[in-house]
Protein backbone atom coordinates (compact mmCIF):
# COMPACT_ATOMS: atom_id res chain seq x y z
CA UNK A 1 0.00 0.00 0.00
CA UNK A 2 2.97 2.00 1.06
CA UNK A 3 4.67 1.23 -2.02
CA UNK A 4 1.56 2.23 -3.84
CA UNK A 5 0.79 5.50 -2.69
CA UNK A 6 4.36 6.61 -2.78
CA UNK A 7 4.58 5.25 -6.65
CA UNK A 8 1.45 7.72 -7.58
CA UNK A 9 3.24 10.38 -5.75
CA UNK A 10 6.50 10.38 -7.17
CA UNK A 11 5.09 9.83 -10.60
CA UNK A 12 2.76 12.11 -10.62
CA UNK A 13 5.05 14.93 -9.05
CA UNK A 14 7.62 13.82 -11.71
CA UNK A 15 5.40 14.35 -14.61
CA UNK A 16 3.73 17.58 -13.51
CA UNK A 17 6.80 19.03 -12.47
CA UNK A 18 7.82 18.07 -16.10
CA UNK A 19 4.92 19.09 -17.79
CA UNK A 20 4.96 22.56 -16.02
CA UNK A 21 7.91 22.55 -17.26
CA UNK A 22 7.56 21.80 -20.67
CA UNK A 23 4.43 24.10 -20.71
CA UNK A 24 6.33 27.04 -19.94
CA UNK A 25 9.26 25.89 -22.25
CA UNK A 26 6.61 25.50 -25.09
CA UNK A 27 6.00 29.34 -24.20
CA UNK A 28 8.93 30.24 -24.82
CA UNK A 29 9.69 28.52 -27.69
CA UNK A 30 6.58 29.04 -29.71
CA UNK A 31 6.56 29.63 -33.49
CA UNK A 32 4.04 30.81 -34.94
CA UNK A 33 2.95 28.65 -38.10
CA UNK A 34 0.74 29.86 -40.96
CA UNK A 35 -2.87 29.39 -40.17
CA UNK A 36 -3.17 27.77 -43.72
CA UNK A 37 -0.80 25.11 -43.11
CA UNK A 38 -3.04 24.05 -39.28
CA UNK A 39 -6.05 23.81 -41.53
CA UNK A 40 -4.74 22.04 -44.55
CA UNK A 41 -3.65 19.11 -41.94
CA UNK A 42 -6.97 19.45 -40.05
CA UNK A 43 -8.59 18.88 -43.37
CA UNK A 44 -6.57 15.68 -44.75
CA UNK A 45 -7.84 12.60 -43.76
CA UNK A 46 -5.30 11.98 -40.80
CA UNK A 47 -5.04 8.08 -41.97
CA UNK A 48 -1.26 8.61 -43.20
CA UNK A 49 -1.79 5.94 -45.61
CA UNK A 50 1.01 7.24 -48.03
CA UNK A 51 -0.95 6.86 -51.16
CA UNK A 52 0.16 10.63 -51.88
CA UNK A 53 3.92 9.59 -51.80
CA UNK A 54 4.47 11.41 -48.85
CA UNK A 55 5.66 9.88 -45.47
CA UNK A 56 1.96 10.76 -43.63
CA UNK A 57 -0.74 13.36 -44.46
CA UNK A 58 1.25 15.74 -42.46
CA UNK A 59 4.20 15.26 -44.42
CA UNK A 60 1.66 16.06 -47.48
CA UNK A 61 0.53 19.20 -46.17
CA UNK A 62 3.47 20.71 -45.93
CA UNK A 63 4.46 19.58 -49.49
CA UNK A 64 1.58 21.04 -50.81
CA UNK A 65 1.99 24.36 -48.47
CA UNK A 66 6.00 24.87 -50.12
CA UNK A 67 4.61 24.28 -53.53
CA UNK A 68 6.16 20.79 -53.87
CA UNK A 69 3.16 18.63 -54.51
CA UNK A 70 -0.12 18.88 -56.57
CA UNK A 71 -3.18 19.96 -54.69
CA UNK A 72 -5.01 16.95 -55.64
CA UNK A 73 -2.05 14.62 -54.67
CA UNK A 74 -4.55 13.31 -51.91
CA UNK A 75 -6.34 9.67 -53.48
CA UNK A 76 -8.52 9.23 -50.46
CA UNK A 77 -10.47 12.47 -49.84
CA UNK A 78 -11.94 12.82 -53.82
CA UNK A 79 -12.58 16.05 -55.50
CA UNK A 80 -14.29 17.44 -52.41
CA UNK A 81 -10.95 17.70 -50.57
CA UNK A 82 -8.71 18.61 -53.70
CA UNK A 83 -11.20 21.52 -54.04
CA UNK A 84 -10.96 22.29 -50.16
CA UNK A 85 -7.10 21.82 -50.35
CA UNK A 86 -6.81 24.36 -53.59
CA UNK A 87 -8.75 26.78 -51.82
CA UNK A 88 -6.63 27.08 -48.65
CA UNK A 89 -3.68 27.30 -50.81
CA UNK A 90 -5.01 29.80 -53.13
CA UNK A 91 -5.15 28.08 -56.44
CA UNK A 92 -7.50 26.84 -59.04
CA UNK A 93 -7.92 23.35 -60.64
CA UNK A 94 -10.55 21.85 -62.19
CA UNK A 95 -12.58 19.05 -61.62
CA UNK A 96 -11.38 15.79 -61.41
CA UNK A 97 -13.43 13.22 -64.00
CA UNK A 98 -13.87 10.35 -62.22
CA UNK A 99 -12.13 7.88 -65.24
CA UNK A 100 -12.24 4.25 -64.95
CA UNK A 101 -10.24 1.38 -67.03
CA UNK A 102 -11.75 -0.09 -70.36
CA UNK A 103 -10.75 -2.73 -72.34
CA UNK A 104 -11.51 -2.03 -76.02
CA UNK A 105 -11.71 -5.45 -76.82
CA UNK A 106 -15.52 -7.28 -76.60
CA UNK A 107 -14.95 -10.10 -79.21
CA UNK A 108 -15.58 -13.24 -77.06
CA UNK A 109 -15.22 -16.50 -77.17
CA UNK A 110 -18.74 -17.18 -79.07
CA UNK A 111 -18.02 -14.34 -81.53
CA UNK A 112 -14.42 -14.14 -82.31
CA UNK A 113 -12.34 -16.61 -84.34
CA UNK A 114 -9.74 -18.17 -82.33
CA UNK A 115 -6.84 -20.14 -84.70
CA UNK A 116 -6.18 -22.89 -81.77
CA UNK A 117 -6.82 -23.91 -78.26
CA UNK A 118 -4.53 -22.13 -75.62
CA UNK A 119 -3.29 -24.55 -73.18
CA UNK A 120 -0.44 -22.65 -71.56
CA UNK A 121 0.43 -20.53 -68.47
CA UNK A 122 -2.68 -18.42 -67.58
CA UNK A 123 -1.01 -15.22 -68.47
CA UNK A 124 -1.78 -12.79 -71.57
CA UNK A 125 2.07 -12.01 -71.30
CA UNK A 126 2.80 -15.75 -72.52
CA UNK A 127 0.45 -16.47 -74.16
CA UNK A 128 1.50 -13.48 -76.73
CA UNK A 129 4.71 -14.42 -77.46
CA UNK A 130 3.17 -17.21 -79.37
CA UNK A 131 2.86 -17.42 -83.06
CA UNK A 132 0.11 -14.66 -84.28
CA UNK A 133 0.43 -13.05 -81.03
CA UNK A 134 -1.58 -15.97 -78.93
CA UNK A 135 -4.62 -18.16 -80.20
CA UNK A 136 -6.97 -15.39 -81.10
CA UNK A 137 -7.44 -14.75 -84.84
CA UNK A 138 -7.57 -10.65 -84.50
CA UNK A 139 -3.85 -9.52 -83.77
CA UNK A 140 -5.73 -6.60 -82.31
CA UNK A 141 -8.12 -8.76 -79.23
CA UNK A 142 -8.15 -9.43 -75.90
CA UNK A 143 -6.89 -12.89 -75.19
CA UNK A 144 -8.11 -13.32 -71.89
CA UNK A 145 -5.18 -14.50 -70.47
CA UNK A 146 -6.21 -12.82 -67.13
CA UNK A 147 -2.84 -10.96 -66.56
CA UNK A 148 -4.85 -7.70 -65.79
CA UNK A 149 -7.17 -10.15 -63.46
CA UNK A 150 -4.23 -10.67 -61.73
CA UNK A 151 -2.69 -7.24 -60.85
CA UNK A 152 -6.10 -5.54 -60.18
CA UNK A 153 -6.13 -5.48 -56.16
CA UNK A 154 -9.30 -4.01 -56.08
CA UNK A 155 -10.98 -7.04 -58.14
CA UNK A 156 -12.40 -5.03 -60.66
CA UNK A 157 -11.73 -7.19 -63.40
CA UNK A 158 -13.23 -10.49 -64.71
CA UNK A 159 -12.93 -12.86 -67.56
CA UNK A 160 -16.36 -13.24 -69.05
CA UNK A 161 -16.67 -15.46 -71.88
CA UNK A 162 -12.83 -15.50 -72.47
CA UNK A 163 -12.28 -11.96 -72.73
CA UNK A 164 -11.71 -9.35 -69.75
CA UNK A 165 -14.75 -7.07 -68.32
CA UNK A 166 -13.91 -4.15 -66.12
CA UNK A 167 -16.36 -3.54 -63.21
CA UNK A 168 -16.60 0.27 -63.27
CA UNK A 169 -17.60 0.60 -60.12
CA UNK A 170 -14.99 -1.38 -58.33
CA UNK A 171 -12.23 0.61 -61.18
CA UNK A 172 -10.15 3.17 -59.00
CA UNK A 173 -8.49 4.41 -61.97
CA UNK A 174 -5.01 3.00 -60.78
CA UNK A 175 -3.61 2.42 -64.32
CA UNK A 176 -2.15 -0.87 -63.26
CA UNK A 177 -3.60 -3.39 -65.74
CA UNK A 178 -3.12 -0.25 -68.64
CA UNK A 179 0.43 -0.83 -67.99
CA UNK A 180 0.29 -5.33 -68.01
CA UNK A 181 -1.66 -5.60 -70.57
CA UNK A 182 0.35 -6.79 -74.27
CA UNK A 183 -1.63 -5.78 -76.43
CA UNK A 184 -2.43 -2.63 -75.03
CA UNK A 185 -6.12 -2.59 -75.20
CA UNK A 186 -7.22 -1.02 -71.93
CA UNK A 187 -7.65 2.85 -71.72
CA UNK A 188 -8.70 5.42 -69.22
CA UNK A 189 -11.81 6.89 -70.10
CA UNK A 190 -14.62 9.53 -67.81
CA UNK A 191 -16.41 6.68 -65.83
CA UNK A 192 -19.71 8.35 -66.73
CA UNK A 193 -19.47 7.89 -70.50
CA UNK A 194 -22.05 4.95 -71.09
CA UNK A 195 -21.02 4.95 -75.20
CA UNK A 196 -17.59 3.17 -75.75
CA UNK A 197 -16.11 1.43 -78.79
CA UNK A 198 -15.50 -2.04 -78.27
CA UNK A 199 -12.77 -2.77 -81.09
CA UNK A 200 -9.05 -1.41 -81.14
CA UNK A 201 -8.58 -3.53 -84.24
CA UNK A 202 -6.84 -1.47 -87.52
CA UNK A 203 -6.96 -4.12 -89.36
CA UNK A 204 -9.60 -3.09 -92.01
CA UNK A 205 -12.54 -4.56 -93.38
CA UNK A 206 -11.27 -7.49 -95.28
CA UNK A 207 -9.26 -8.94 -92.43
CA UNK A 208 -11.70 -8.29 -89.37
CA UNK A 209 -14.88 -9.68 -91.12
CA UNK A 210 -12.82 -13.05 -91.14
CA UNK A 211 -11.45 -13.00 -87.77
CA UNK A 212 -14.24 -11.39 -85.69
CA UNK A 213 -18.30 -11.31 -86.27
CA UNK A 214 -18.12 -7.76 -84.13
CA UNK A 215 -15.22 -6.16 -84.86
CA UNK A 216 -14.92 -2.59 -86.28
CA UNK A 217 -14.65 -2.50 -89.97
CA UNK A 218 -14.42 1.61 -90.43
CA UNK A 219 -17.42 1.82 -92.27
CA UNK A 220 -17.69 5.48 -91.24
CA UNK A 221 -21.78 5.36 -90.01
CA UNK A 222 -20.93 6.68 -86.76
CA UNK A 223 -18.86 9.52 -88.04
CA UNK A 224 -21.68 10.07 -89.92
CA UNK A 225 -24.74 9.68 -87.47
CA UNK A 226 -22.78 11.92 -84.32
CA UNK A 227 -24.57 14.41 -84.09
CA UNK A 228 -21.84 15.90 -82.05
CA UNK A 229 -18.54 15.09 -84.45
CA UNK A 230 -17.60 13.04 -81.33
CA UNK A 231 -16.26 9.93 -83.48
CA UNK A 232 -13.08 10.45 -85.89
CA UNK A 233 -11.70 7.90 -88.19
CA UNK A 234 -8.01 6.39 -86.94
CA UNK A 235 -7.13 4.32 -89.73
CA UNK A 236 -9.91 1.79 -90.58
CA UNK A 237 -10.79 2.36 -86.67
CA UNK A 238 -13.74 4.67 -85.18
CA UNK A 239 -12.53 6.46 -82.17
CA UNK A 240 -14.48 8.52 -80.00
CA UNK A 241 -13.68 11.44 -78.30
CA UNK A 242 -14.82 11.49 -74.67
CA UNK A 243 -14.96 15.16 -74.53
CA UNK A 244 -17.50 15.90 -77.13
CA UNK A 245 -19.53 12.90 -76.78
CA UNK A 246 -22.93 13.08 -74.75
CA UNK A 247 -23.92 9.60 -74.54
CA UNK A 248 -26.85 10.03 -76.65
CA UNK A 249 -26.21 6.64 -78.57
CA UNK A 250 -27.38 7.20 -81.67
CA UNK A 251 -23.87 5.78 -83.27
CA UNK A 252 -24.85 2.66 -81.06
CA UNK A 253 -28.14 2.32 -82.62
CA UNK A 254 -26.61 2.46 -86.09
CA UNK A 255 -23.47 0.50 -85.83
CA UNK A 256 -24.08 -2.73 -88.30
CA UNK A 257 -21.57 -4.54 -86.43
CA UNK A 258 -22.91 -3.91 -83.02
CA UNK A 259 -19.05 -2.88 -81.52
CA UNK A 260 -20.33 0.22 -79.59
CA UNK A 261 -21.26 -0.97 -76.65
CA UNK A 262 -24.41 1.41 -74.83
CA UNK A 263 -23.82 1.05 -71.20
CA UNK B 1 42.21 12.01 -15.40
CA UNK B 2 39.80 9.65 -14.78
CA UNK B 3 36.91 12.02 -16.63
CA UNK B 4 39.25 11.03 -19.90
CA UNK B 5 39.35 7.84 -19.44
CA UNK B 6 35.62 7.34 -18.66
CA UNK B 7 35.00 9.45 -21.54
CA UNK B 8 37.40 7.69 -23.95
CA UNK B 9 35.54 3.92 -22.95
CA UNK B 10 31.88 5.31 -23.50
CA UNK B 11 33.01 6.97 -26.83
CA UNK B 12 35.62 4.49 -28.15
CA UNK B 13 36.02 1.37 -26.97
CA UNK B 14 32.32 0.72 -25.56
CA UNK B 15 30.85 2.85 -28.52
CA UNK B 16 27.23 2.63 -27.89
CA UNK B 17 26.60 2.10 -31.55
CA UNK B 18 29.48 -0.03 -32.78
CA UNK B 19 30.22 -2.44 -29.51
CA UNK B 20 26.72 -2.21 -27.27
CA UNK B 21 24.58 -2.21 -30.74
CA UNK B 22 22.45 0.35 -29.36
CA UNK B 23 20.57 3.30 -31.61
CA UNK B 24 20.55 1.39 -34.67
CA UNK B 25 17.48 3.02 -35.78
CA UNK B 26 18.33 6.66 -36.28
CA UNK B 27 21.97 5.04 -36.92
CA UNK B 28 20.49 3.37 -40.08
CA UNK B 29 17.66 6.13 -40.93
CA UNK B 30 19.44 9.83 -40.47
CA UNK B 31 23.33 8.88 -41.69
CA UNK B 32 22.42 9.77 -45.12
CA UNK B 33 23.70 12.89 -45.42
CA UNK B 34 26.23 14.10 -43.54
CA UNK B 35 25.33 17.51 -41.79
CA UNK B 36 21.45 15.61 -40.78
CA UNK B 37 23.73 13.39 -38.93
CA UNK B 38 26.18 15.40 -37.54
CA UNK B 39 22.59 17.40 -36.27
CA UNK B 40 21.02 14.22 -34.56
CA UNK B 41 24.22 13.44 -32.86
CA UNK B 42 24.35 16.92 -31.56
CA UNK B 43 20.88 16.53 -30.81
CA UNK B 44 21.16 13.28 -28.81
CA UNK B 45 24.18 14.80 -27.04
CA UNK B 46 22.18 17.69 -25.64
CA UNK B 47 19.41 15.46 -24.56
CA UNK B 48 21.94 12.71 -22.61
CA UNK B 49 24.13 15.01 -21.37
CA UNK B 50 21.47 17.04 -19.56
CA UNK B 51 18.89 13.68 -19.03
CA UNK B 52 21.92 12.05 -17.44
CA UNK B 53 22.24 14.90 -14.86
CA UNK B 54 18.95 14.75 -14.15
CA UNK B 55 18.14 11.13 -13.51
CA UNK B 56 20.58 11.37 -11.54
CA UNK B 57 19.33 13.86 -9.27
CA UNK B 58 15.61 12.02 -9.36
CA UNK B 59 17.44 8.82 -8.99
CA UNK B 60 19.31 9.87 -5.68
CA UNK B 61 17.13 11.82 -4.33
CA UNK B 62 13.91 10.79 -5.29
CA UNK B 63 13.66 6.91 -5.71
CA UNK B 64 16.32 5.55 -3.66
CA UNK B 65 14.95 7.68 -0.57
CA UNK B 66 11.10 6.47 -1.41
CA UNK B 67 12.73 2.91 -1.73
CA UNK B 68 11.14 3.09 -5.67
CA UNK B 69 14.57 2.01 -7.65
CA UNK B 70 12.02 -0.05 -9.67
CA UNK B 71 10.54 2.90 -11.18
CA UNK B 72 13.93 3.85 -12.99
CA UNK B 73 12.73 2.97 -16.16
CA UNK B 74 9.47 5.13 -16.67
CA UNK B 75 10.62 7.66 -14.85
CA UNK B 76 13.61 7.85 -16.83
CA UNK B 77 11.91 7.57 -20.22
CA UNK B 78 9.51 10.50 -19.13
CA UNK B 79 12.53 12.36 -18.18
CA UNK B 80 13.76 11.75 -22.05
CA UNK B 81 10.54 12.25 -23.19
CA UNK B 82 10.38 15.78 -21.54
CA UNK B 83 14.12 17.37 -22.94
CA UNK B 84 13.44 15.87 -26.31
CA UNK B 85 9.90 17.89 -26.59
CA UNK B 86 12.16 21.00 -25.46
CA UNK B 87 15.10 20.10 -28.22
CA UNK B 88 12.37 19.35 -30.77
CA UNK B 89 10.33 22.87 -29.82
CA UNK B 90 14.02 24.65 -29.98
CA UNK B 91 14.97 23.17 -33.06
CA UNK B 92 11.56 24.11 -34.51
CA UNK B 93 12.52 27.62 -33.89
CA UNK B 94 16.13 28.03 -34.56
CA UNK B 95 16.61 25.65 -37.20
CA UNK B 96 13.73 24.42 -38.94
CA UNK B 97 15.73 23.04 -42.04
CA UNK B 98 17.48 20.54 -39.67
CA UNK B 99 13.53 20.09 -37.91
CA UNK B 100 12.66 19.23 -41.35
CA UNK B 101 15.65 16.55 -42.31
CA UNK B 102 15.36 14.63 -38.81
CA UNK B 103 11.72 14.27 -39.14
CA UNK B 104 10.21 11.46 -37.10
CA UNK B 105 13.70 10.86 -35.92
CA UNK B 106 14.00 13.92 -33.28
CA UNK B 107 10.76 12.35 -31.25
CA UNK B 108 12.10 9.06 -31.84
CA UNK B 109 15.33 10.54 -29.63
CA UNK B 110 12.32 9.58 -26.84
CA UNK B 111 12.70 6.01 -27.04
CA UNK B 112 16.29 5.72 -28.35
CA UNK B 113 17.94 2.89 -26.27
CA UNK B 114 21.38 4.93 -26.72
CA UNK B 115 19.81 7.35 -24.43
CA UNK B 116 17.93 5.11 -22.27
CA UNK B 117 20.89 3.11 -22.06
CA UNK B 118 23.38 5.23 -21.14
CA UNK B 119 20.97 6.76 -18.23
CA UNK B 120 20.83 2.91 -17.24
CA UNK B 121 24.20 2.16 -17.43
CA UNK B 122 24.99 5.36 -15.41
CA UNK B 123 22.97 3.70 -12.14
CA UNK B 124 24.84 0.48 -12.47
CA UNK B 125 28.40 2.26 -12.62
CA UNK B 126 28.39 5.77 -12.00
CA UNK B 127 25.95 6.24 -9.17
CA UNK B 128 28.15 7.78 -6.58
CA UNK B 129 29.04 10.68 -9.01
CA UNK B 130 26.75 13.10 -10.54
CA UNK B 131 29.89 14.45 -13.00
CA UNK B 132 31.45 11.16 -13.45
CA UNK B 133 27.76 10.28 -14.73
CA UNK B 134 27.53 13.28 -17.20
CA UNK B 135 30.76 12.56 -18.26
CA UNK B 136 29.87 9.10 -19.09
CA UNK B 137 26.68 10.08 -21.23
CA UNK B 138 28.67 13.14 -22.74
CA UNK B 139 31.18 9.92 -23.82
CA UNK B 140 28.69 8.10 -24.96
CA UNK B 141 27.09 10.65 -27.02
CA UNK B 142 30.21 11.60 -28.20
CA UNK B 143 31.04 8.00 -29.41
CA UNK B 144 27.33 7.95 -30.99
CA UNK B 145 27.49 11.28 -32.97
CA UNK B 146 31.25 10.09 -34.13
CA UNK B 147 29.54 6.25 -35.30
CA UNK B 148 26.90 8.15 -37.31
CA UNK B 149 29.32 10.59 -38.88
CA UNK B 150 31.53 8.40 -40.17
CA UNK B 151 28.90 5.85 -41.45
CA UNK B 152 27.38 8.62 -43.15
CA UNK B 153 30.71 9.39 -44.51
CA UNK B 154 30.80 5.79 -45.94
CA UNK B 155 27.44 5.68 -47.42
CA UNK B 156 27.97 9.07 -48.99
CA UNK B 157 30.83 6.89 -50.72
CA UNK B 158 28.58 4.43 -51.12
CA UNK B 159 25.97 5.83 -53.39
CA UNK B 160 28.93 6.12 -56.07
CA UNK B 161 29.97 2.43 -56.00
CA UNK B 162 28.97 -0.35 -58.04
CA UNK B 163 27.01 -2.32 -55.17
CA UNK B 164 25.29 -5.29 -56.54
CA UNK B 165 21.19 -4.63 -57.14
CA UNK B 166 20.12 -6.79 -53.96
CA UNK B 167 22.33 -5.26 -51.96
CA UNK B 168 21.19 -1.75 -52.12
CA UNK B 169 20.08 0.82 -49.54
CA UNK B 170 19.88 -0.99 -46.35
CA UNK B 171 21.29 -4.20 -46.90
CA UNK B 172 24.59 -3.10 -47.38
CA UNK B 173 24.46 -0.22 -44.79
CA UNK B 174 24.03 -3.24 -42.68
CA UNK B 175 27.50 -4.75 -43.82
CA UNK B 176 29.07 -1.77 -43.70
CA UNK B 177 28.07 -1.55 -39.69
CA UNK B 178 29.14 -5.00 -39.17
CA UNK B 179 32.48 -4.12 -40.59
CA UNK B 180 32.93 -0.92 -38.77
CA UNK B 181 31.37 -3.04 -35.65
CA UNK B 182 35.12 -5.21 -35.99
CA UNK B 183 37.05 -2.04 -36.54
CA UNK B 184 35.74 -0.72 -33.21
CA UNK B 185 36.90 -3.96 -31.39
CA UNK B 186 40.51 -2.88 -31.81
CA UNK B 187 39.75 -0.80 -29.14
CA UNK B 188 38.77 -3.62 -26.91
CA UNK B 189 40.91 -4.02 -24.03
CA UNK B 190 42.66 -0.61 -24.15
CA UNK B 191 41.02 0.57 -20.98
CA UNK B 192 39.31 -1.74 -18.54
CA UNK B 193 36.45 0.39 -17.53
Amino acid sequence: MNTLVGTLMVLGGLGLFFGVLLSLAGLKLKTRVDPRLESLKDILPGVNCGGCGCAGCNAFAEDVYFGKAEPDGCPVGGDELNQKIAGIIGVEIASAVRKTAYVKCIGNDRNALFLFNYQGVESCRAAVRLVGGGSKGCTYGCLGGGSCKKICVFDAINIIDGIAVIDNEKCTACTACVAVCPKNLIEMIPAASTIRIGCNARDGGKIIRQNCEIGCIGCRLCVKVCPKDAIEMDGALARISYEKCDNCGTCADKCSRRVIEKG
Amino acid sequence: MEFILIFISAALVNNFVLSRSLGICPFIGVSKRMDTSLGMGLAVTAVMAVASAITHVVYTFVLVPFELEFLHIIAFVLITACLVQVVEMYLKKNSPALYRALGIFLPLITTNCAVLGALLLNIDLFSDSLLRAVVHAVGAATGFTLALVLFSGIRDRMSYAPIPKIFEGVPIAMMVAGLMSIAFLGFSGMISL
